[in-house]
C-alpha cells in the first residue's frame, strides 16, 4: 500500500502581493511555501504510515527549485518524492495539468490498496478544480472536502464536508481524496528527518520519460493543450476611502446615525 | 454519443444551468444562475434551459426555475439520484450533454458544485473556469464592465466587437487578481459561479406557468456508483443567513478582551437594524463564532445595504467577501486600518466605547422617523 500525494508550491498569498502594471504578478516578490490544503494531505498520508506503515510519496509539477519543497515533505516523513518538470508543461491549465499529474502517477503506478490524495485549493489558481480531473483521468472516485479519514481495510469512511452539514461517504481504495484544512494540524519537520531527507529518492519526471504515456500529447498539455486562455487580468479597484468622522463619542454616532437615516440606509 | 466532439463548436447551442437540489429543495444559487443564464441566453439568441437531477417527483420543482428566466427544464429522476453522488451525477450529465450540446453550462459553486463540475469538464474534455463573479457575451457589455471594475486603459486596446466567447470573470491569488477566462476551442464552456454574486429575477408566475419540462432519456444503474453516502447530517444549529440578510454586524479579534461581551453588543446592534452578525476568519479560528458566520474568500460573500466591521483589520481575504456591500461602516482603533480604505463611514476609537452609542443613536434616529 502507498498513498501518493500532490502538493503545489505556492506564492505566499496572505502577505503583501505585488502585481505589475501589466497585471500579471510579481512572483519574484513574494516568498513561496507549500500549498497549506496540500500540507493537511501529507499530513493525513503520514497519519495513515504511522497506523499502517505504508508509503508515502509526494510529487509536484512545477519548476526545478520546487525540488526543496519535496525535501521538507520527506524531512517531515515522506518515503519519495517525483519532481514533474518540463518546459513542454509550463501555461497549462487545469485540464492540462491534471493530464500531466495523472500521467505521472499512473507512471508510478496505482495498486489496488493506493490512495491519491490532494489539497482541496491551491492559493494561488484558487480552482479547486485538479484533484476532481485527475480522478476522472485515472477513472478513479473522489471524495472532496475530508475533514475526516478513517481506513478499515479496502474501506476508506470520508466525513466530507458540505456548507450546511457534512455527509458521511465509504470508498473503495484506488482512489482520490482531496483535503482540507479542518482535517489535521501538520507536524514539523525533525531534526531525524532533516538528516534523512538526503537519502531519501527524489526522481525527476521530464517531458522525455513521459511523452509515450498516452495521456500525454501536444493537444492536451501545456499552453496550447489548455482548453481555457487567460483573455485578461487586472487588478480589482480599491472602493474609494469614504468619510471619517471625527471623535468617537456621542456626537460621532448621532452624527452617523442621522447621516444613514437622511439617506434612507436605516 | 460516440459523434460528440467537443471541438465541433458549431454543433452546440444554448445556455444550460445545473439546478442543485438538497432533500428536494432548489438552491438560491439555482434562481440566481437561471437570472443571469437568461442574460446571456438573450445576448446569444438562443433557448435557456434549466439541468434539474433528483428523486422520483423532483418534477414538481421544476416550474418554479421557468418564472426565474428557463424556458426549459430537463428533468431526470432516479432514485439513485435523490442525493448528489459524484458518479452517478458526472454520467447523466455527461451522457445528456454529449446527446444535446449547450454550448454554455453554469454551476454554483457550491461544495457540491466544486466537485462536480471538474469531473466533468475533463470527461468532456473541455475548459473550466472556477469560481466567476461576473460574465458577459457581448464585448461592449464587458467593455463597459472593465470600464467600470478595472484600471485597465480599455481605449488603448484594440476589440473584436463580433466576439461571442462567453467571458468569465473570477477573482485568484487569494483575490489580489481578477483574471477574465476564455473557452475558445472547445464547447461546452464551463463555468461555476460564486453564490450571492448574481442578482435574482423578480418571479414571475406566468412564466413559470409557461416553463416546458423534459424528461431527456439517460441509464443509470447502481453499477455506476463507486462511493456510497451513508448519511447526510445537517448542521444542528439553524445556520445564520449573511447571504439573504439587508444588515451585517460583523466582529473581529477586536472583540478579544471580552468576546461575550463584544458579541453581545453587535447581536443588540444587529437586532437594532434588523440584521444579522457575521465574523472574520480571526473570530472563527478562535472558536467565538461557528463557521456559517466567516465574511471573505474562504467564507461567504455578501453584499447588504449595510456592512458594519467592529475591529476588522481589513485584510484582502475578508475584503474580497464585504466590499460590495452598499454601505460600509468601520469602527476600529487603529486608524491606519486598512478597513478603513474601503469603508464609507469610518469611526477611529474602541468598539466596546462607540458600539453602545451607536445602538443608542440608531434606536433614536429610527424612532424619530
Ligand atoms: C489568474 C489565473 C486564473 C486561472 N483560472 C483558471 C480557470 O478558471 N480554469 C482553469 O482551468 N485554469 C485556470 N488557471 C490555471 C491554473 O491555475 C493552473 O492550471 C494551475 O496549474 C492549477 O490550478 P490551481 O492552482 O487552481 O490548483 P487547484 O485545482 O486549486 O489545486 C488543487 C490541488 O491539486 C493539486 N495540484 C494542483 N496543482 C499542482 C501541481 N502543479 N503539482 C502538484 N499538485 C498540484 C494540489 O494537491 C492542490 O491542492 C488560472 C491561472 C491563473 C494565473
Ligand atoms: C487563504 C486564506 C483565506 C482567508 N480567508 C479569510 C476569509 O474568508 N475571511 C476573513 O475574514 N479572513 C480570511 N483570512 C484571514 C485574513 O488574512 C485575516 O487574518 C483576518 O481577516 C483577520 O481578522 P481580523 O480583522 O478579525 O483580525 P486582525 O487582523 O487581528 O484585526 C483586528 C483589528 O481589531 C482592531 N481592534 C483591536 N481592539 C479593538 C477595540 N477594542 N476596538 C476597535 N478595534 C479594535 C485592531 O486595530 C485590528 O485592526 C484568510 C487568510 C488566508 C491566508
Amino acid at each position: 500500500m502507498k498513498i501518493i500525494v500532490c502538493v503545489k508550491q505556492v506564492p505566499d498569498t496572505s502577505g503583501k502581493v505585488a502585481v505589475n502594471p501589466d497585471g500579471t504578478l510579481n512572483r519574484a516578490s513574494m516568498q513561496t511555501i507549500t500549498n497549506p490544503d496540500d500540507m493537511n494531505a501529507v499530513e493525513a498520508a503520514l497519519k495513515l504510515k504511522d497506523a499502517t506503515g505504508c508509503k508515502v510519496m509526494v510529487v509536484t509539477m512545477g519548476p526545478p527549485p520546487a525540488a526543496g519543497m519535496l525535501r521538507e515533505l520527506m524531512a517531515m516523513g515522506a518515503d519519495e518524492a517525483v519532481l514533474v518538470s518540463a518546459r513542454e508543461f509550463g501555461g497549462s491549465d487545469t485540464y492540462a495539468t491534471s493530464q500531466i499529474l495523472a500521467a505521472a502517477i499512473s507512471t508510478i503506478g496505482v495498486e489496488d490498496d493506493d490512495i491519491v490524495m490532494c489539497g482541496r485549493q491551491a492559493i494561488d489558481g484558487d480552482t479547486a478544480q485538479v484533484g476532481p480531473q485527475i480522478a476522472e483521468k485515472l477513472h478513479l472516485p473522489q471524495v472532496t472536502y475530508a475533514a475526516d479519514i478513517q481506513k478499515d481495510g479496502d474501506t476508506i469512511t470520508v466525513k466530507r464536508m458540505l456548507e450546511d452539514g457534512y455527509m458521511t461517504i465509504k470508498v473503495k481504495t484506488p482512489c482520490l481524496i482531496t483535503c482540507i484544512k479542518e482535517l489535521n494540524n501538520p507536524r514539523y519537520m525533525s531534526i531525524g528527518g532533516i538528516y534523512a531527507t538526503y537519502n531519501k529518492p527524489l526522481e525527476t519526471f521530464d517531458y522525455e520519460k513521459l511523452k509515450d504515456h498516452p495521456l500525454i500529447d501536444a493537444t492536451t498539455i501545456g499552453l496550447k493543450g489548455s482548453p481555457t486562455n487567460i483573455f485578461k487580468s487586472f487588478t480589482p479597484p480599491q472602493k474609494g476611502a469614504g468619510m471619517m468622522l471625527e471623535g468617537a463619542d456621542k456626537a460621532t454616532c448621532e452624527k452617523l446615525a442621522d447621516i444613514l437615516a437622511k439617506k434612507h440606509i436605516i | 454519443m460516440s459523434n460528440f466532439n467537443s471541438a465541433d463548436i458549431a454543433a452546440f447551442k444554448d445556455v444550460w444551468v445545473f439546478c442543485e437540489q438538497r432533500e428536494g429543495k432548489l438552491m438560491p444559487t439555482d434562481f440566481e444562475l437561471i437570472s443571469k443564464g437568461r442574460d446571456l441566453a438573450d445576448e446569444l439568441g438562443v433557448n435557456l434551459c434549466g439541468l434539474l437531477l433528483g428523486g422520483e417527483g423532483i418534477e414538481s420543482a421544476a416550474k418554479e426555475l421557468g418564472g426565474y428566466g428557463a424556458d426549459k427544464v430537463l428533468v431526470c429522476e432516479s432514485p439513485l439520484l435523490a442525493v448528489y453522488n459524484t458518479d452517478a451525477y458526472a454520467k447523466v450529465i455527461c451522457d445528456v450533454i454529449e446527446d444535446l450540446k449547450p454550448e454554455a453550462f453554469l454551476i454554483g459553486a457550491t461544495n457540491i458544485g466544486r466537485d462536480l463540475a471538474p469531473r466533468c469538464a475533463a470527461r468532456l474534455h473541455t475548459g473550466l473556469c472556477a469560481d466567476c463573479t461576473h460574465l458577459d457575451i457581448d464585448v461592449a457589455n464587458y467593455i463597459q464592465f472593465l470600464r467600470e471594475s478595472s484600471t485597465l486603459d480599455v481605449d488603448s486596446q484594440k476589440w473584436d466587437m463580433e466576439d461571442r466567447n462567453l467571458k468569465m470573470t473570477r477573482p485568484a491569488f487569494g483575490g489580489h487578481l481578477m483574471a477574465t477566462i476564455i473557452c475558445p476551442r472547445f464547447r461546452p464552456c464551463m463555468a461555476t459561479v460564486r453564490p450571492g454574486v448574481m442578482k435574482k429575477n423578480a418571479f414571475d408566475q406566468a412564466k413559470a406557468d409557461a416553463c416546458e419540462i423534459v424528461k431527456p432519456a439517460f441509464e443509470l444503474s447502481e453499477s455506476d456508483l463507486n462511493t456510497e453516502v451513508v448519511e447526510v447530517v445537517k448542521a444542528a444549529k439553524k445556520l445564520v443567513d449573511l447571504i439573504g440578510a439587508d444588515y451585517i454586524v460583523s466582529v473581529g479579534r477586536g472583540i478579544s478582551k471580552d468576546v461575550e461581551g463584544g458579541i453581545k453588543l453587535a447581536e443588540e446592534l444587529a437586532d437594532v437594524l434588523g440584521g444579522v452578525v457575521g465574523g472574520s476568519r480571526a473570530t472563527i479560528d478562535s472558536g467565538w463564532l461557528s463557521a456559517d458566520h466567516q465574511v471573505g474568500q474562504t467564507g461567504k460573500t455578501v453584499h447588504p445595504k449595510v456592512y458594519i466591521a467592529l475591529g476588522i483589520s481589513g485584510a484582502i481575504q475578508h475584503k474580497a467577501g464585504m466590499q460590495d456591500s452598499e454601505c460600509i461602516i468601520a469602527v476600529n482603533k487603529n486608524d491606519t486600518a486598512p478597513i478603513f480604505e474601503i469603508a464609507d463611514y469610518g469611526i477611529c476609537g474602541d468598539l466596546f466605547k462607540v458600539t453602545p452609542l451607536l445602538i443608542e443613536a440608531i434606536k433614536a434616529a429610527k424612532a424619530a422617523k
